[in-house]
């Protein structure tokens, strides 16, 4: 009888690790969000001890707060529970999901919940320029967190080996380009704007530079044909094609932030959100500064807004909304944006005493608020996914020189036209 | 007799061997340096263990190792359970259409489930088991492969085997368990050290199936904390990927012979 | 009475073939005659647009050249790598335990955590491989910034990661060899590269085909390093037929458009599929 209590050890392993399986399914909290990261630094550590200071203040709410990978994951993993057993209520998704998100019916627009004039004024308190991505069709459907613009990062020592003043990085494209040129030696390149990742989101500072946007305000039509758009493309291309100052080909979003660490470029384009590492991991004497102008100054702003679901009960959207409020409070906001370079999302974080001081003994702290004031939404339509892996494919395309930028972007806006013309 | 290897020969062997060891020793690198040493080779750098202390404090280490755990686990015992009784039948049992129904098992081995993962993701969702571990484990326990290699081994234990037990009282389960599971053994073995290094190192199908700590294998734990977007940080990656695949690495180093001889056996068949 | 008991023994793993790979192919089939379903549009027949539509698709032929390459260029080298270490590891080189625990470790490494250890190799400037080359005065070089060698990468890696498993088969096959056969040779005073091509290489025949369909699965199969390293890019110069699917399937919520590139991508195995049972002699593994 030993032998068929083989079996029975067998079906009993089999069907507990089934029950395992199964039950893990069953922990249930009353408000699950899920959030994405997309610079570096212990974002997740961060948003777990403001989470905990939320539940220790509001005892009543269990927050189970799940980092989700970019914010790609971050999007699909959030719609997957929806459709599976597992919904969450709300979630930390990118600020250019919105349409996508409308058209899967997933979100509701916070006027439906805006009962009190105290919760119409808090709709109001953020920047505006962080809200345009938050609203279309006269709503508002994300309330902006982990938000941030592009800011250039230089190496003031390297400005100053290159006989350039340290206090005074390139204004204009003509000075990036010139600049650039005095910067670049054997060892290092002068410039470095990422081309992986996020390459839209680069180019759409490019575009507002030259005075133009991708899109148009909802979501149904872009703009990537047009001339100066064509010029800014060919501008990013020239710093490598014709100036020289940066590398060939596709520039890797993740491994910049180390290669400027490491002394390989003089100047990086990238998200403020990697302030603070950079501030904590730089051996050298570093500058911030708002990115240079064509015909104007211009970043897009970007990163994460918070929705709520559809599909949540009265009491779950009521908890959810304190949650908002509480994350995007002016003190938690400025708490956010020390730790980690985002910008803080309203005028009254920055009124903060502790943000107040921060911004007196680090200034770079503060080039993404003021540059807030040039910015425009990031990029954003219908199918967006579809839509920017176009834009990103054609910036590619361009850079690794298989494509003029203007066959590219012709190309590219061809196929957004088939995309987003049964939206019209 | 005449030498049977030149030294050229033993050169260029252990050469190809070095550099295929090497994104491992790499990684050892990293993760007992401090990160300034990540990129850069000095022979008197300073050893630490903070990378790891790091890595693990940022993700949920412990968890994820028990998720991953009870997933080899039960498709491990799925396995065995369901490929033992289906290659018993197919080796010693006469019925209408038996070729035809091994022709349809044997089309696993080209349609294998990661090449369904749309389908299969909306079937688990209509079962209400997306993100969960026995959504992972579920399309891969019935395995052609199992069958396939189980109904070998039983093919070649002698009926005369079998005819004893019968005469002893046994059943049809009896036989099985009596005779032919303890035959088959080495059979078994290779068969589960394939399946657990599989399954420990399998990717794409639980990315798409879990969304959270409680359910996310290794792997897909290991990607979300080393994503790129996040800024590369080779050391504390590098720790974390030894954290990850420490255990199987460990049995790996320990049992170097069982496992080559039981992928040899796998491989034989 | 035993086709009552086969069946009974049959049934729970025929049950969950059914589930997860019949049912799936068919299903898959149907899902691509139809198109998506949306707020504004319900799932409507559409016949064959959706063949066409992906077929109008330029990104579809440069993921299929892309996954056609990524075999061509993997598979044989693969196997050629494999066979030449199953070979040494086979003969009593000094240390053979460590060079056979060299070349098959990476086997049971995963490779998404290996990915980001690549990832450091090809890093521009900073990365292993410029820093090697920096030391022979070579020039930095953006190796998967590059569209012309990003898929070049991906192959070396994939080759790292599978050679070793392939060696494994072929060590299996080698061990079956009787020894007096090289030896014999020997006395006649063939050369051990005639004894390899005349005596070994059609003897490991068989283990090469099996080992060639093997790989070749593998290479339609095997994307997890896009994840980490490309995610496809750049502009597509490295995305492969699998990792398009789940693009589009869930990135880009488009379930019509990844059920036909998956009814593509089961057509590729079901020629492979005929190939093994066809080509091969059917003794040798499956019966």
């Amino acid at each position: 009888m030993k032998k068929s209590g083989r079996l029975l050890t067998l079906a009993i392993v089999f069907l507990t690790c089934m029950a395992f399986g199964v039950s893990a399914q069953a922990e249930q909290t009353k408000l699950t969000m899920y959030y994405p990261v997309a610079v570096g630094g212990p974002l997740t550590k961060i948003v777990d001890s403001m989470i905990a200071d939320f539940e220790k203040a509001n005892p009543d709410i269990d927050v189970a707060a799940i980092y989700a990978g970019n914010y790609n994951d971050a999007r699909i993993k959030a719609l997957a529970a929806l459709k599976s057993g597992k919904p969450a209520q709300l979630s930390v998704m990118f600020s250019i999901d919105i349409y996508d998100l409308i058209e899967q019916d997933a979100i509701v627009p916070f006027e439906e919940f805006a009962e009190t004039d105290e919760d119409r004024a808090w709709l109001k308190s953020f920047y505006p320029a962080l809200m345009e991505n938050g609203m279309t069709m006269g709503k508002t459907w994300g309330i902006p967190f982990q938000r941030s613009t592009i800011v250039m990062y230089y190496n003031k020592d390297m400005f100053r080996e290159a006989g350039l003043d340290p206090e005074k990085p390139p204004q204009t494209w003509e000075e990036l380009a010139t600049m650039g040129k005095k910067l670049t030696t054997k060892d290092r390149w002068g410039a470095m704007i990422p081309s992986t990742g996020y390459p839209y989101w680069m180019f759409g500072a490019l575009c507002k530079q030259n005075g133009e946007v991708l899109m148009d305000g909802d979501g149904k039509r872009t703009f990537f044909n047009k001339k100066g758009v064509v010029e800014a493309l060919t501008f990013w291309n020239d710093l490598s094609a014709k100036h020289g100052v940066m590398p060939k080909g596709a520039i890797e979003w993740s491994t910049l932030r180390q290669n400027f660490l490491e002394g390989k470029t003089a100047i990086m384009w990238h998200s403020t959100g990697n302030l603070t590492t950079v501030k904590k991991k730089a051996k050298f004497d570093f500058g911030v500064a708002m990115l240079p102008a064509s015909k104007m100054r211009g970043t897009p702003t970007g990163g994460g807004n918070f929705y709520i679901f559809k599909r949540t009960k009265p009491e779950e959207r009521k908890a959810a909304m304190r949650l908002i409020k509480f994350m995007t409070s002016p003190e938690r906001s400025a708490e956010w944006s020390m730790k980690t370079g985002y910008i803080g999302i309203s005028a009254a974080a920055y009124k903060t005493a502790a943000l107040e001081k921060y911004i007196t003994d680090f200034p770079p702290a503060k080039v993404a608020r003021d540059q807030l004031q040039y910015a425009t939404a990031e990029l954003s339509t219908f199918q967006t996914g579809r839509v920017r892996k176009l834009l990103d494919d054609a910036i590619q395309a361009a850079l690794t020189g298989k494509k003029t930028p203007e066959k590219a972007l012709g190309d590219a806006q061809k196929s957004a036209e088939r995309i987003l013309k049964p939206y019209r | 007799m005449k030498k049977q290897f030149g030294y050229s020969e033993a050169l260029a062997a252990w050469l190809l061997a070095i550099i295929w060891i090497a994104p491992l020793l790499y990684a050892f690198w990293a993760a007992f340096h401090p990160d300034e040493f990540a990129v850069r080779f000095d022979l008197f750098a300073p050893l630490t263990l903070s990378q790891f202390k790091v890595a693990w404090q940022q993700a949920p280490f412990l968890r994820y190792y028990l998720n991953t755990f009870i997933l080899v686990s039960m498709i491990l015992a799925g396995q065995l359970l369901l490929c033992t009784l289906a290659a018993y039948a197919f080796a010693r049992f006469e019925f209408r259409g038996r070729e035809v129904m091994f022709a349809l098992v044997l089309v696993q081995l080209m349609i294998v489930p990661e090449v369904l993962i749309v389908q299969n993701y909306s079937t688990l969702a209509s079962f209400n088991l997306i993100d969960t571990i026995t959504g992972i484990g579920l399309p891969y326990m019935a395995s052609a492969f199992g069958i396939f290699l189980l109904r070998q081994s039983f093919k070649t234990i002698p009926r005369e085997l079998e005819e004893a037990a019968r005469m002893e009282g046994c059943g049809v389960l009896g036989v099985l368990w009596r005779v032919y599971v303890p035959c088959a053994r080495p059979t078994y073995l290779a068969y589960a050290l394939v399946s657990v290094s599989y399954h420990w190192n399998n990717f794409l199908w639980p990315l798409v199936v879990t969304n959270s700590v409680e359910t996310r294998p290794l792997t897909v734990g290991l990607a979300i904390f080393g994503a790129p977007e996040s800024g590369v940080d080779w050391s504390v990656i590098s720790a974390g990927t030894l954290l990850a695949v420490a255990p199987l690495l460990l049995a790996f180093f320990l049992f170097q012979r069982q496992f080559v001889q039981s992928f040899l056996h796998a491989g034989i068949k | 009475m035993t086709g009552v008991y086969a069946w009974l023994l049959l049934m729970p793993a025929t049950i969950l073939l059914a589930a997860f790979t019949h049912y799936p192919t068919i299903a898959t089939f149907v899902q691509s005659l139809f198109s998506n379903k949306t707020v504004f549009r319900p799932s409507r027949f559409v016949g064959l647009d959706n063949y066409r539509a992906i077929f109008d698709d330029p990104v579809f032929f440069k993921v299929m050249q892309n996954t056609l390459l990524f075999a061509l260029g993997t598979v044989p080298l693969s196997i050629i790598l494999a066979l030449l270490m199953a070979i040494w590891v086979n003969k009593h080189i000094p240390g053979r335990g460590f060079v056979r625990l060299a070349y098959f470790t990476p086997t049971i490494l995963p490779m998404i955590a290996v990915a980001n250890i690549w990832l450091f190799f090809y890093t521009p400037d900073i990365g292993l491989l410029d820093q090697l080359s920096a030391l022979f005065g070579g020039q930095g070089h953006n190796w998967l910034g590059d569209s012309r060698t990003v898929l070049g990468c991906l192959m070396v890696m994939t080759i790292w990661k599978e050679a070793g498993f392939f060696m494994i088969f072929y060590l299996a096959a080698l061990q079956t060899h009787p020894p007096e056969l090289e030896e014999a040779a020997r006395l006649e005073g063939a050369s051990r590269i005639t004894f390899f091509w005349r005596v070994t290489f059609p003897l490991l025949m068989p283990t090469t085909l099996f080992v060639f369909i093997n790989a070749l699965l593998n290479s339609f199969k095997l994307v997890d390093h896009l994840f980490i390293l490309t995610k496809g890019g750049p502009d597509n110069a490295s995305n492969l037929l699998l990792y398009y699917i789940y693009e589009n399937a869930f990135s880009f919520f488009d379930t019509a458009n990844a059920a036909t590139l998956t009814v593509v991508l089961l057509a590729l195995l079901a020629t492979l599929a005929i190939l093994q049972f066809t080509i091969l002699d059917k003794r040798i593994h499956y019966r």
